[in-house]
């Protein structure tokens, strides 16, 4: 996934499509995020300014909700499902799989910056469980094999 | 004739995109003229990618595809007209069982009508109802049809949705507000998102009646950031209905104005309470208040609210259009209609299922799904999410609703069913819900915040097979504390699973404690792995252990090293002759 570097230029042109409100506070986080991969302390502060409200007050809606992130992420994500219906089928071994192939826990990115992996309550899908998301590809069915095809797949295409 | 492929989060996942593009070159090739439309969610997941064609008023389900059998489908069916049998779910002349038993009003147009195309879910009789209610009806008539309806709210606590309205309308005000709950946290859970992915106009059509209903004229579909095919369904929808003038202002041409805006969630399960959800809405974090005030007096940015699950929302233009009694008489005396579930988790046939209230949860769960997959037996079926909790199988034959599910320690809950078998330890099910539940309070009450990671401890501590009585019956009193003392729906339900395999599978605890044993094996601390005297040597399970646990030569023996092992389960998997086992 491509992401943008954040500058002044950005940050205006962002902040413009919203109107200068508390109830604007989310939906910007979210597309900086989206834009960016992440939020970085600047632009926190730059929309704390725009919206008149304490920097520690973005803070403390960014760090409330899952989605957000403080520190970059790899260029592909993975985030494993550990709703019910995947928990019953195994998905403690998909994540086992996943840290071992990759050699990072969950949280984590690996060094060399392709792949961040994470734990994610419910991507409902459930009738296909153990799944997996990559980027915005669901992944199916799983197991070990299958979840080692899926990430050499990317590796293959970064190459 | 006409060609669906069934094109939601599920489908997709399963290889509708790849399918489509076969099916587009291959029909191109051939020249036929057809009308090829994506439709939402068929139903039935577990024959997912799903083609259905319709030929001369007969329809026919072709699912479970593969590249080929799509190139076959076209070659036979289209040129030859001779249906391809191999792939076909049924016969078209017999009724496929898992169907019979069902009853379509929210899932009416999901999987039929083309949910980008607004004129699809016109042709079927959509916004009919909105035309009438503001042709023909004062706002008074419209809450008297949805209270006789006995229409109840479908995101699990089952207040009256008629009486909920009437509340609203009964409050005045210079502004008021709808709201569409479309935060869908259950892990389990995925009926909202098919709703929303199959049918965006119903839930629309539903708002717009509600807000005239109440007195608002502008909304909010508060939707999971992680459903983005979803959102974006309802924004076309939204523009498309604004077009046509069916939202926006002055509605086929009356002085009724109404606007929708979409809001995406940002991970948080707790918005899923309507407080919480409304802070969200208003830029803060998302956490409760005490009620009252009622959202219906006090609500997003303090003027009056109507919220209601997406659920709810989908059910109200049928109910117009065929009348309360004809919906009230679908369901049982106090709760009227169907009502949708995700059934999944060990079952055959998984999937998207409606049924009246009142079926019971064996009609569900084996009549419909099939019953279990594979050889082991059902164990427990969990409703309602980590708000929920697992019935065993005495209570397959409890009716499903609101009042009955509340007595046996389960809840109606949103429409999470996942179906549990031998094969899975009620201790470790008890430690997952918790875990989650805990994780995601949000802070404010002391009891649900501590109290929660108190109950977690316990059960980790039970998973190891540490623990004694006296401890369990410290968790049972702490989890009525927790229940009596928390804010919110989340912390005030946060102990029904733990409460439930207590009452329902407490021999399971008796031995996790008592005997250091999981008869699950599921809980790794207790388990263990070996290699019996089958193993042929192939250093498999060698080059597969996370941990080098394993040591063995090509050909010989392989041994793992119990102080290293894990218990991952890997060598467990990877055997190819089934000679790794678990006590």
């Amino acid at each position: 996934m491509k992401r943008e570097k954040h500058s002044k230029a950005t940050m205006e042109e962002i902040k413009s499509k919203y109107p200068p409100q508390k109830s604007s506070l989310i939906p910007l986080l979210q597309e900086c995020q989206n834009r960016f991969g992440y939020l970085p302390k600047m632009v926190m502060e730059d929309i704390a300014n725009f919206l008149n409200m304490p920097s520690s007050k973005v803070y403390g809606v960014a760090t409330f909700y899952a989605q957000f992130r403080l520190e970059p992420l790899g260029e592909h994500t993975i985030k494993v499902c550990h709703g019910t219906a995947c928990h019953v089928k195994g998905a403690d071994r998909v994540n086992d799989s996943i840290e071992s192939v990759l050699n990072i826990k969950s949280g984590e990115t690996t060094d060399d910056g392709l792949f961040t992996f994470e734990r994610v309550a419910c991507l409902g899908c459930c009738s296909l469980a153990p799944v997996m998301m990559v980027d915005d590809t669901v992944y199916g069915d799983l197991d070990r094999e299958k979840v080692k095809k899926v990430i050499n797949r990317f590796r293959g295409d970064s190459e | 004739m006409k060609i669906m492929l069934g094109y939601a989060s599920c489908g997709i996942a399963a290889g509708a995109a790849e399918v489509e593009e076969v099916l587009k070159k291959e029909i191109n090739k051939s020249g036929i003229e057809v009308d090829y439309r994506r439709v939402g969610c068929v139903g039935m997941c577990h024959n997912e990618p799903i083609i259905e064609i319709e030929d001369d008023g007969v329809r026919y389900t072709y699912g479970n595809l593969e590249i080929e059998d799509v190139k076959k489908i076209v070659e036979e069916h289209l040129k030859k007209r001779e249906p391809y049998r191999k792939k076909l779910v049924v016969p078209p002349e017999q009724e496929y069982d898992y169907f019979s038993k069902q009853k379509k009003i929210v899932l009416q147009n999901s999987g039929v009508i083309d949910p980008e195309d607004i004129d699809d879910y016109i042709q079927k009789g959509g916004y009919d109802a909105l035309q009438r209610v503001l042709n023909e009806m004062e706002p008074g008539d419209v809450i008297e049809e949805i209270k006789n309806s006995k229409l109840r709210g479908r995101g699990g606590a089952g207040f009256p949705t008629g009486l909920k309205w009437q509340f609203a309308a009964d409050t005045p005000s210079d502004k008021k507000y709808i709201i569409c709950n479309a935060d869908e946290g259950d892990p389990g859970a995925f009926m909202d998102r098919s709703v929303l992915e199959g049918d965006p106009h119903a839930v629309l059509e539903g708002m717009a009646i509600g807000a005239f209903a109440t007195g608002a004229d502008e909304a909010y579909i508060y939707c999971r950031a992680e459903y983005p095919l979803a959102i974006r369904r309802l924004n076309i929808g939204i523009k498309q209905a604004e077009q046509r003038g069916y939202l926006g202002d002055n509605i086929l041409g009356t002085d009724f104005s109404f606007h929708v805006h979409v809001k995406e969630g940002a991970g948080a399960f707790v918005c899923g309470e309507e407080t919480a959800l409304m802070h969200s809405v208003e830029g803060e974090r998302g956490m409760p208040r005490p009620r009252p005030p009622f959202p219906a007096q006090k609500g997003l940015f303090g003027k009056p609210t109507n919220i209601n699950n997406v659920e709810t929302w989908a059910n109200v233009p049928w109910i117009i259009n065929n009348g309360a009694e004809a919906y009230h008489s679908i369901g049982t005396e106090k709760s009227g209609g169907t009502k949708v579930f995700a059934l999944a988790g060990k079952i055959r046939r998984g999937g998207l299922v409606e049924v009246p209230l009142g079926t019971t949860l064996r009609e569900v769960i084996f009549d419909i799904g099939g019953g279990i997959e594979g050889e082991a037996k059902f164990k427990a079926v969990q409703l309602g999410g980590p708000s929920g909790g697992c019935l065993p199988e005495e209570y397959l034959d409890t009716p499903v609703d609101y009042e009955t599910l509340t007595e046996a320690g389960a809840i109606m809950g949103s429409g999470g069913m996942v179906v549990m078998d031998e094969n899975d330890c009620m201790v470790n099910v008890a430690h997952y819900f918790l875990d989650f539940t805990q994780k995601e309070s949000c802070g404010k009450c002391t009891f649900c915040r501590v109290g929660t990671k108190r109950l977690l401890e316990m059960l980790e501590r039970f998973s190891k097979g540490e623990g004694s009585e006296e401890e369990i019956e410290r968790l049972r009193s702490l989890a009525s504390k927790i229940k009596s003392y928390s804010l919110c729906g989340l912390g005030q339900t946060a102990p029904n699973p733990v409460l439930t395999t207590l009452r329902y599978f407490y021999e399971e605890y008796d031995e996790h404690i008592k005997d250091q044993h999981c008869r699950a094996r599921i809980c790794r601390p207790i388990i263990t792995y070996t290699i019996t005297d089958d193993c042929v040597g192939c250093t498999r399970c060698v080059e597969e252990c996370p941990a080098d646990s394993i040591q063995g030569e090509k050909g010989s023996k392989h041994v793992i090293q119990q102080g290293m092992c894990v218990k991952c389960g890997a060598c467990f998997e990877v055997c190819p002759v089934k000679a790794v086992e678990v006590e």
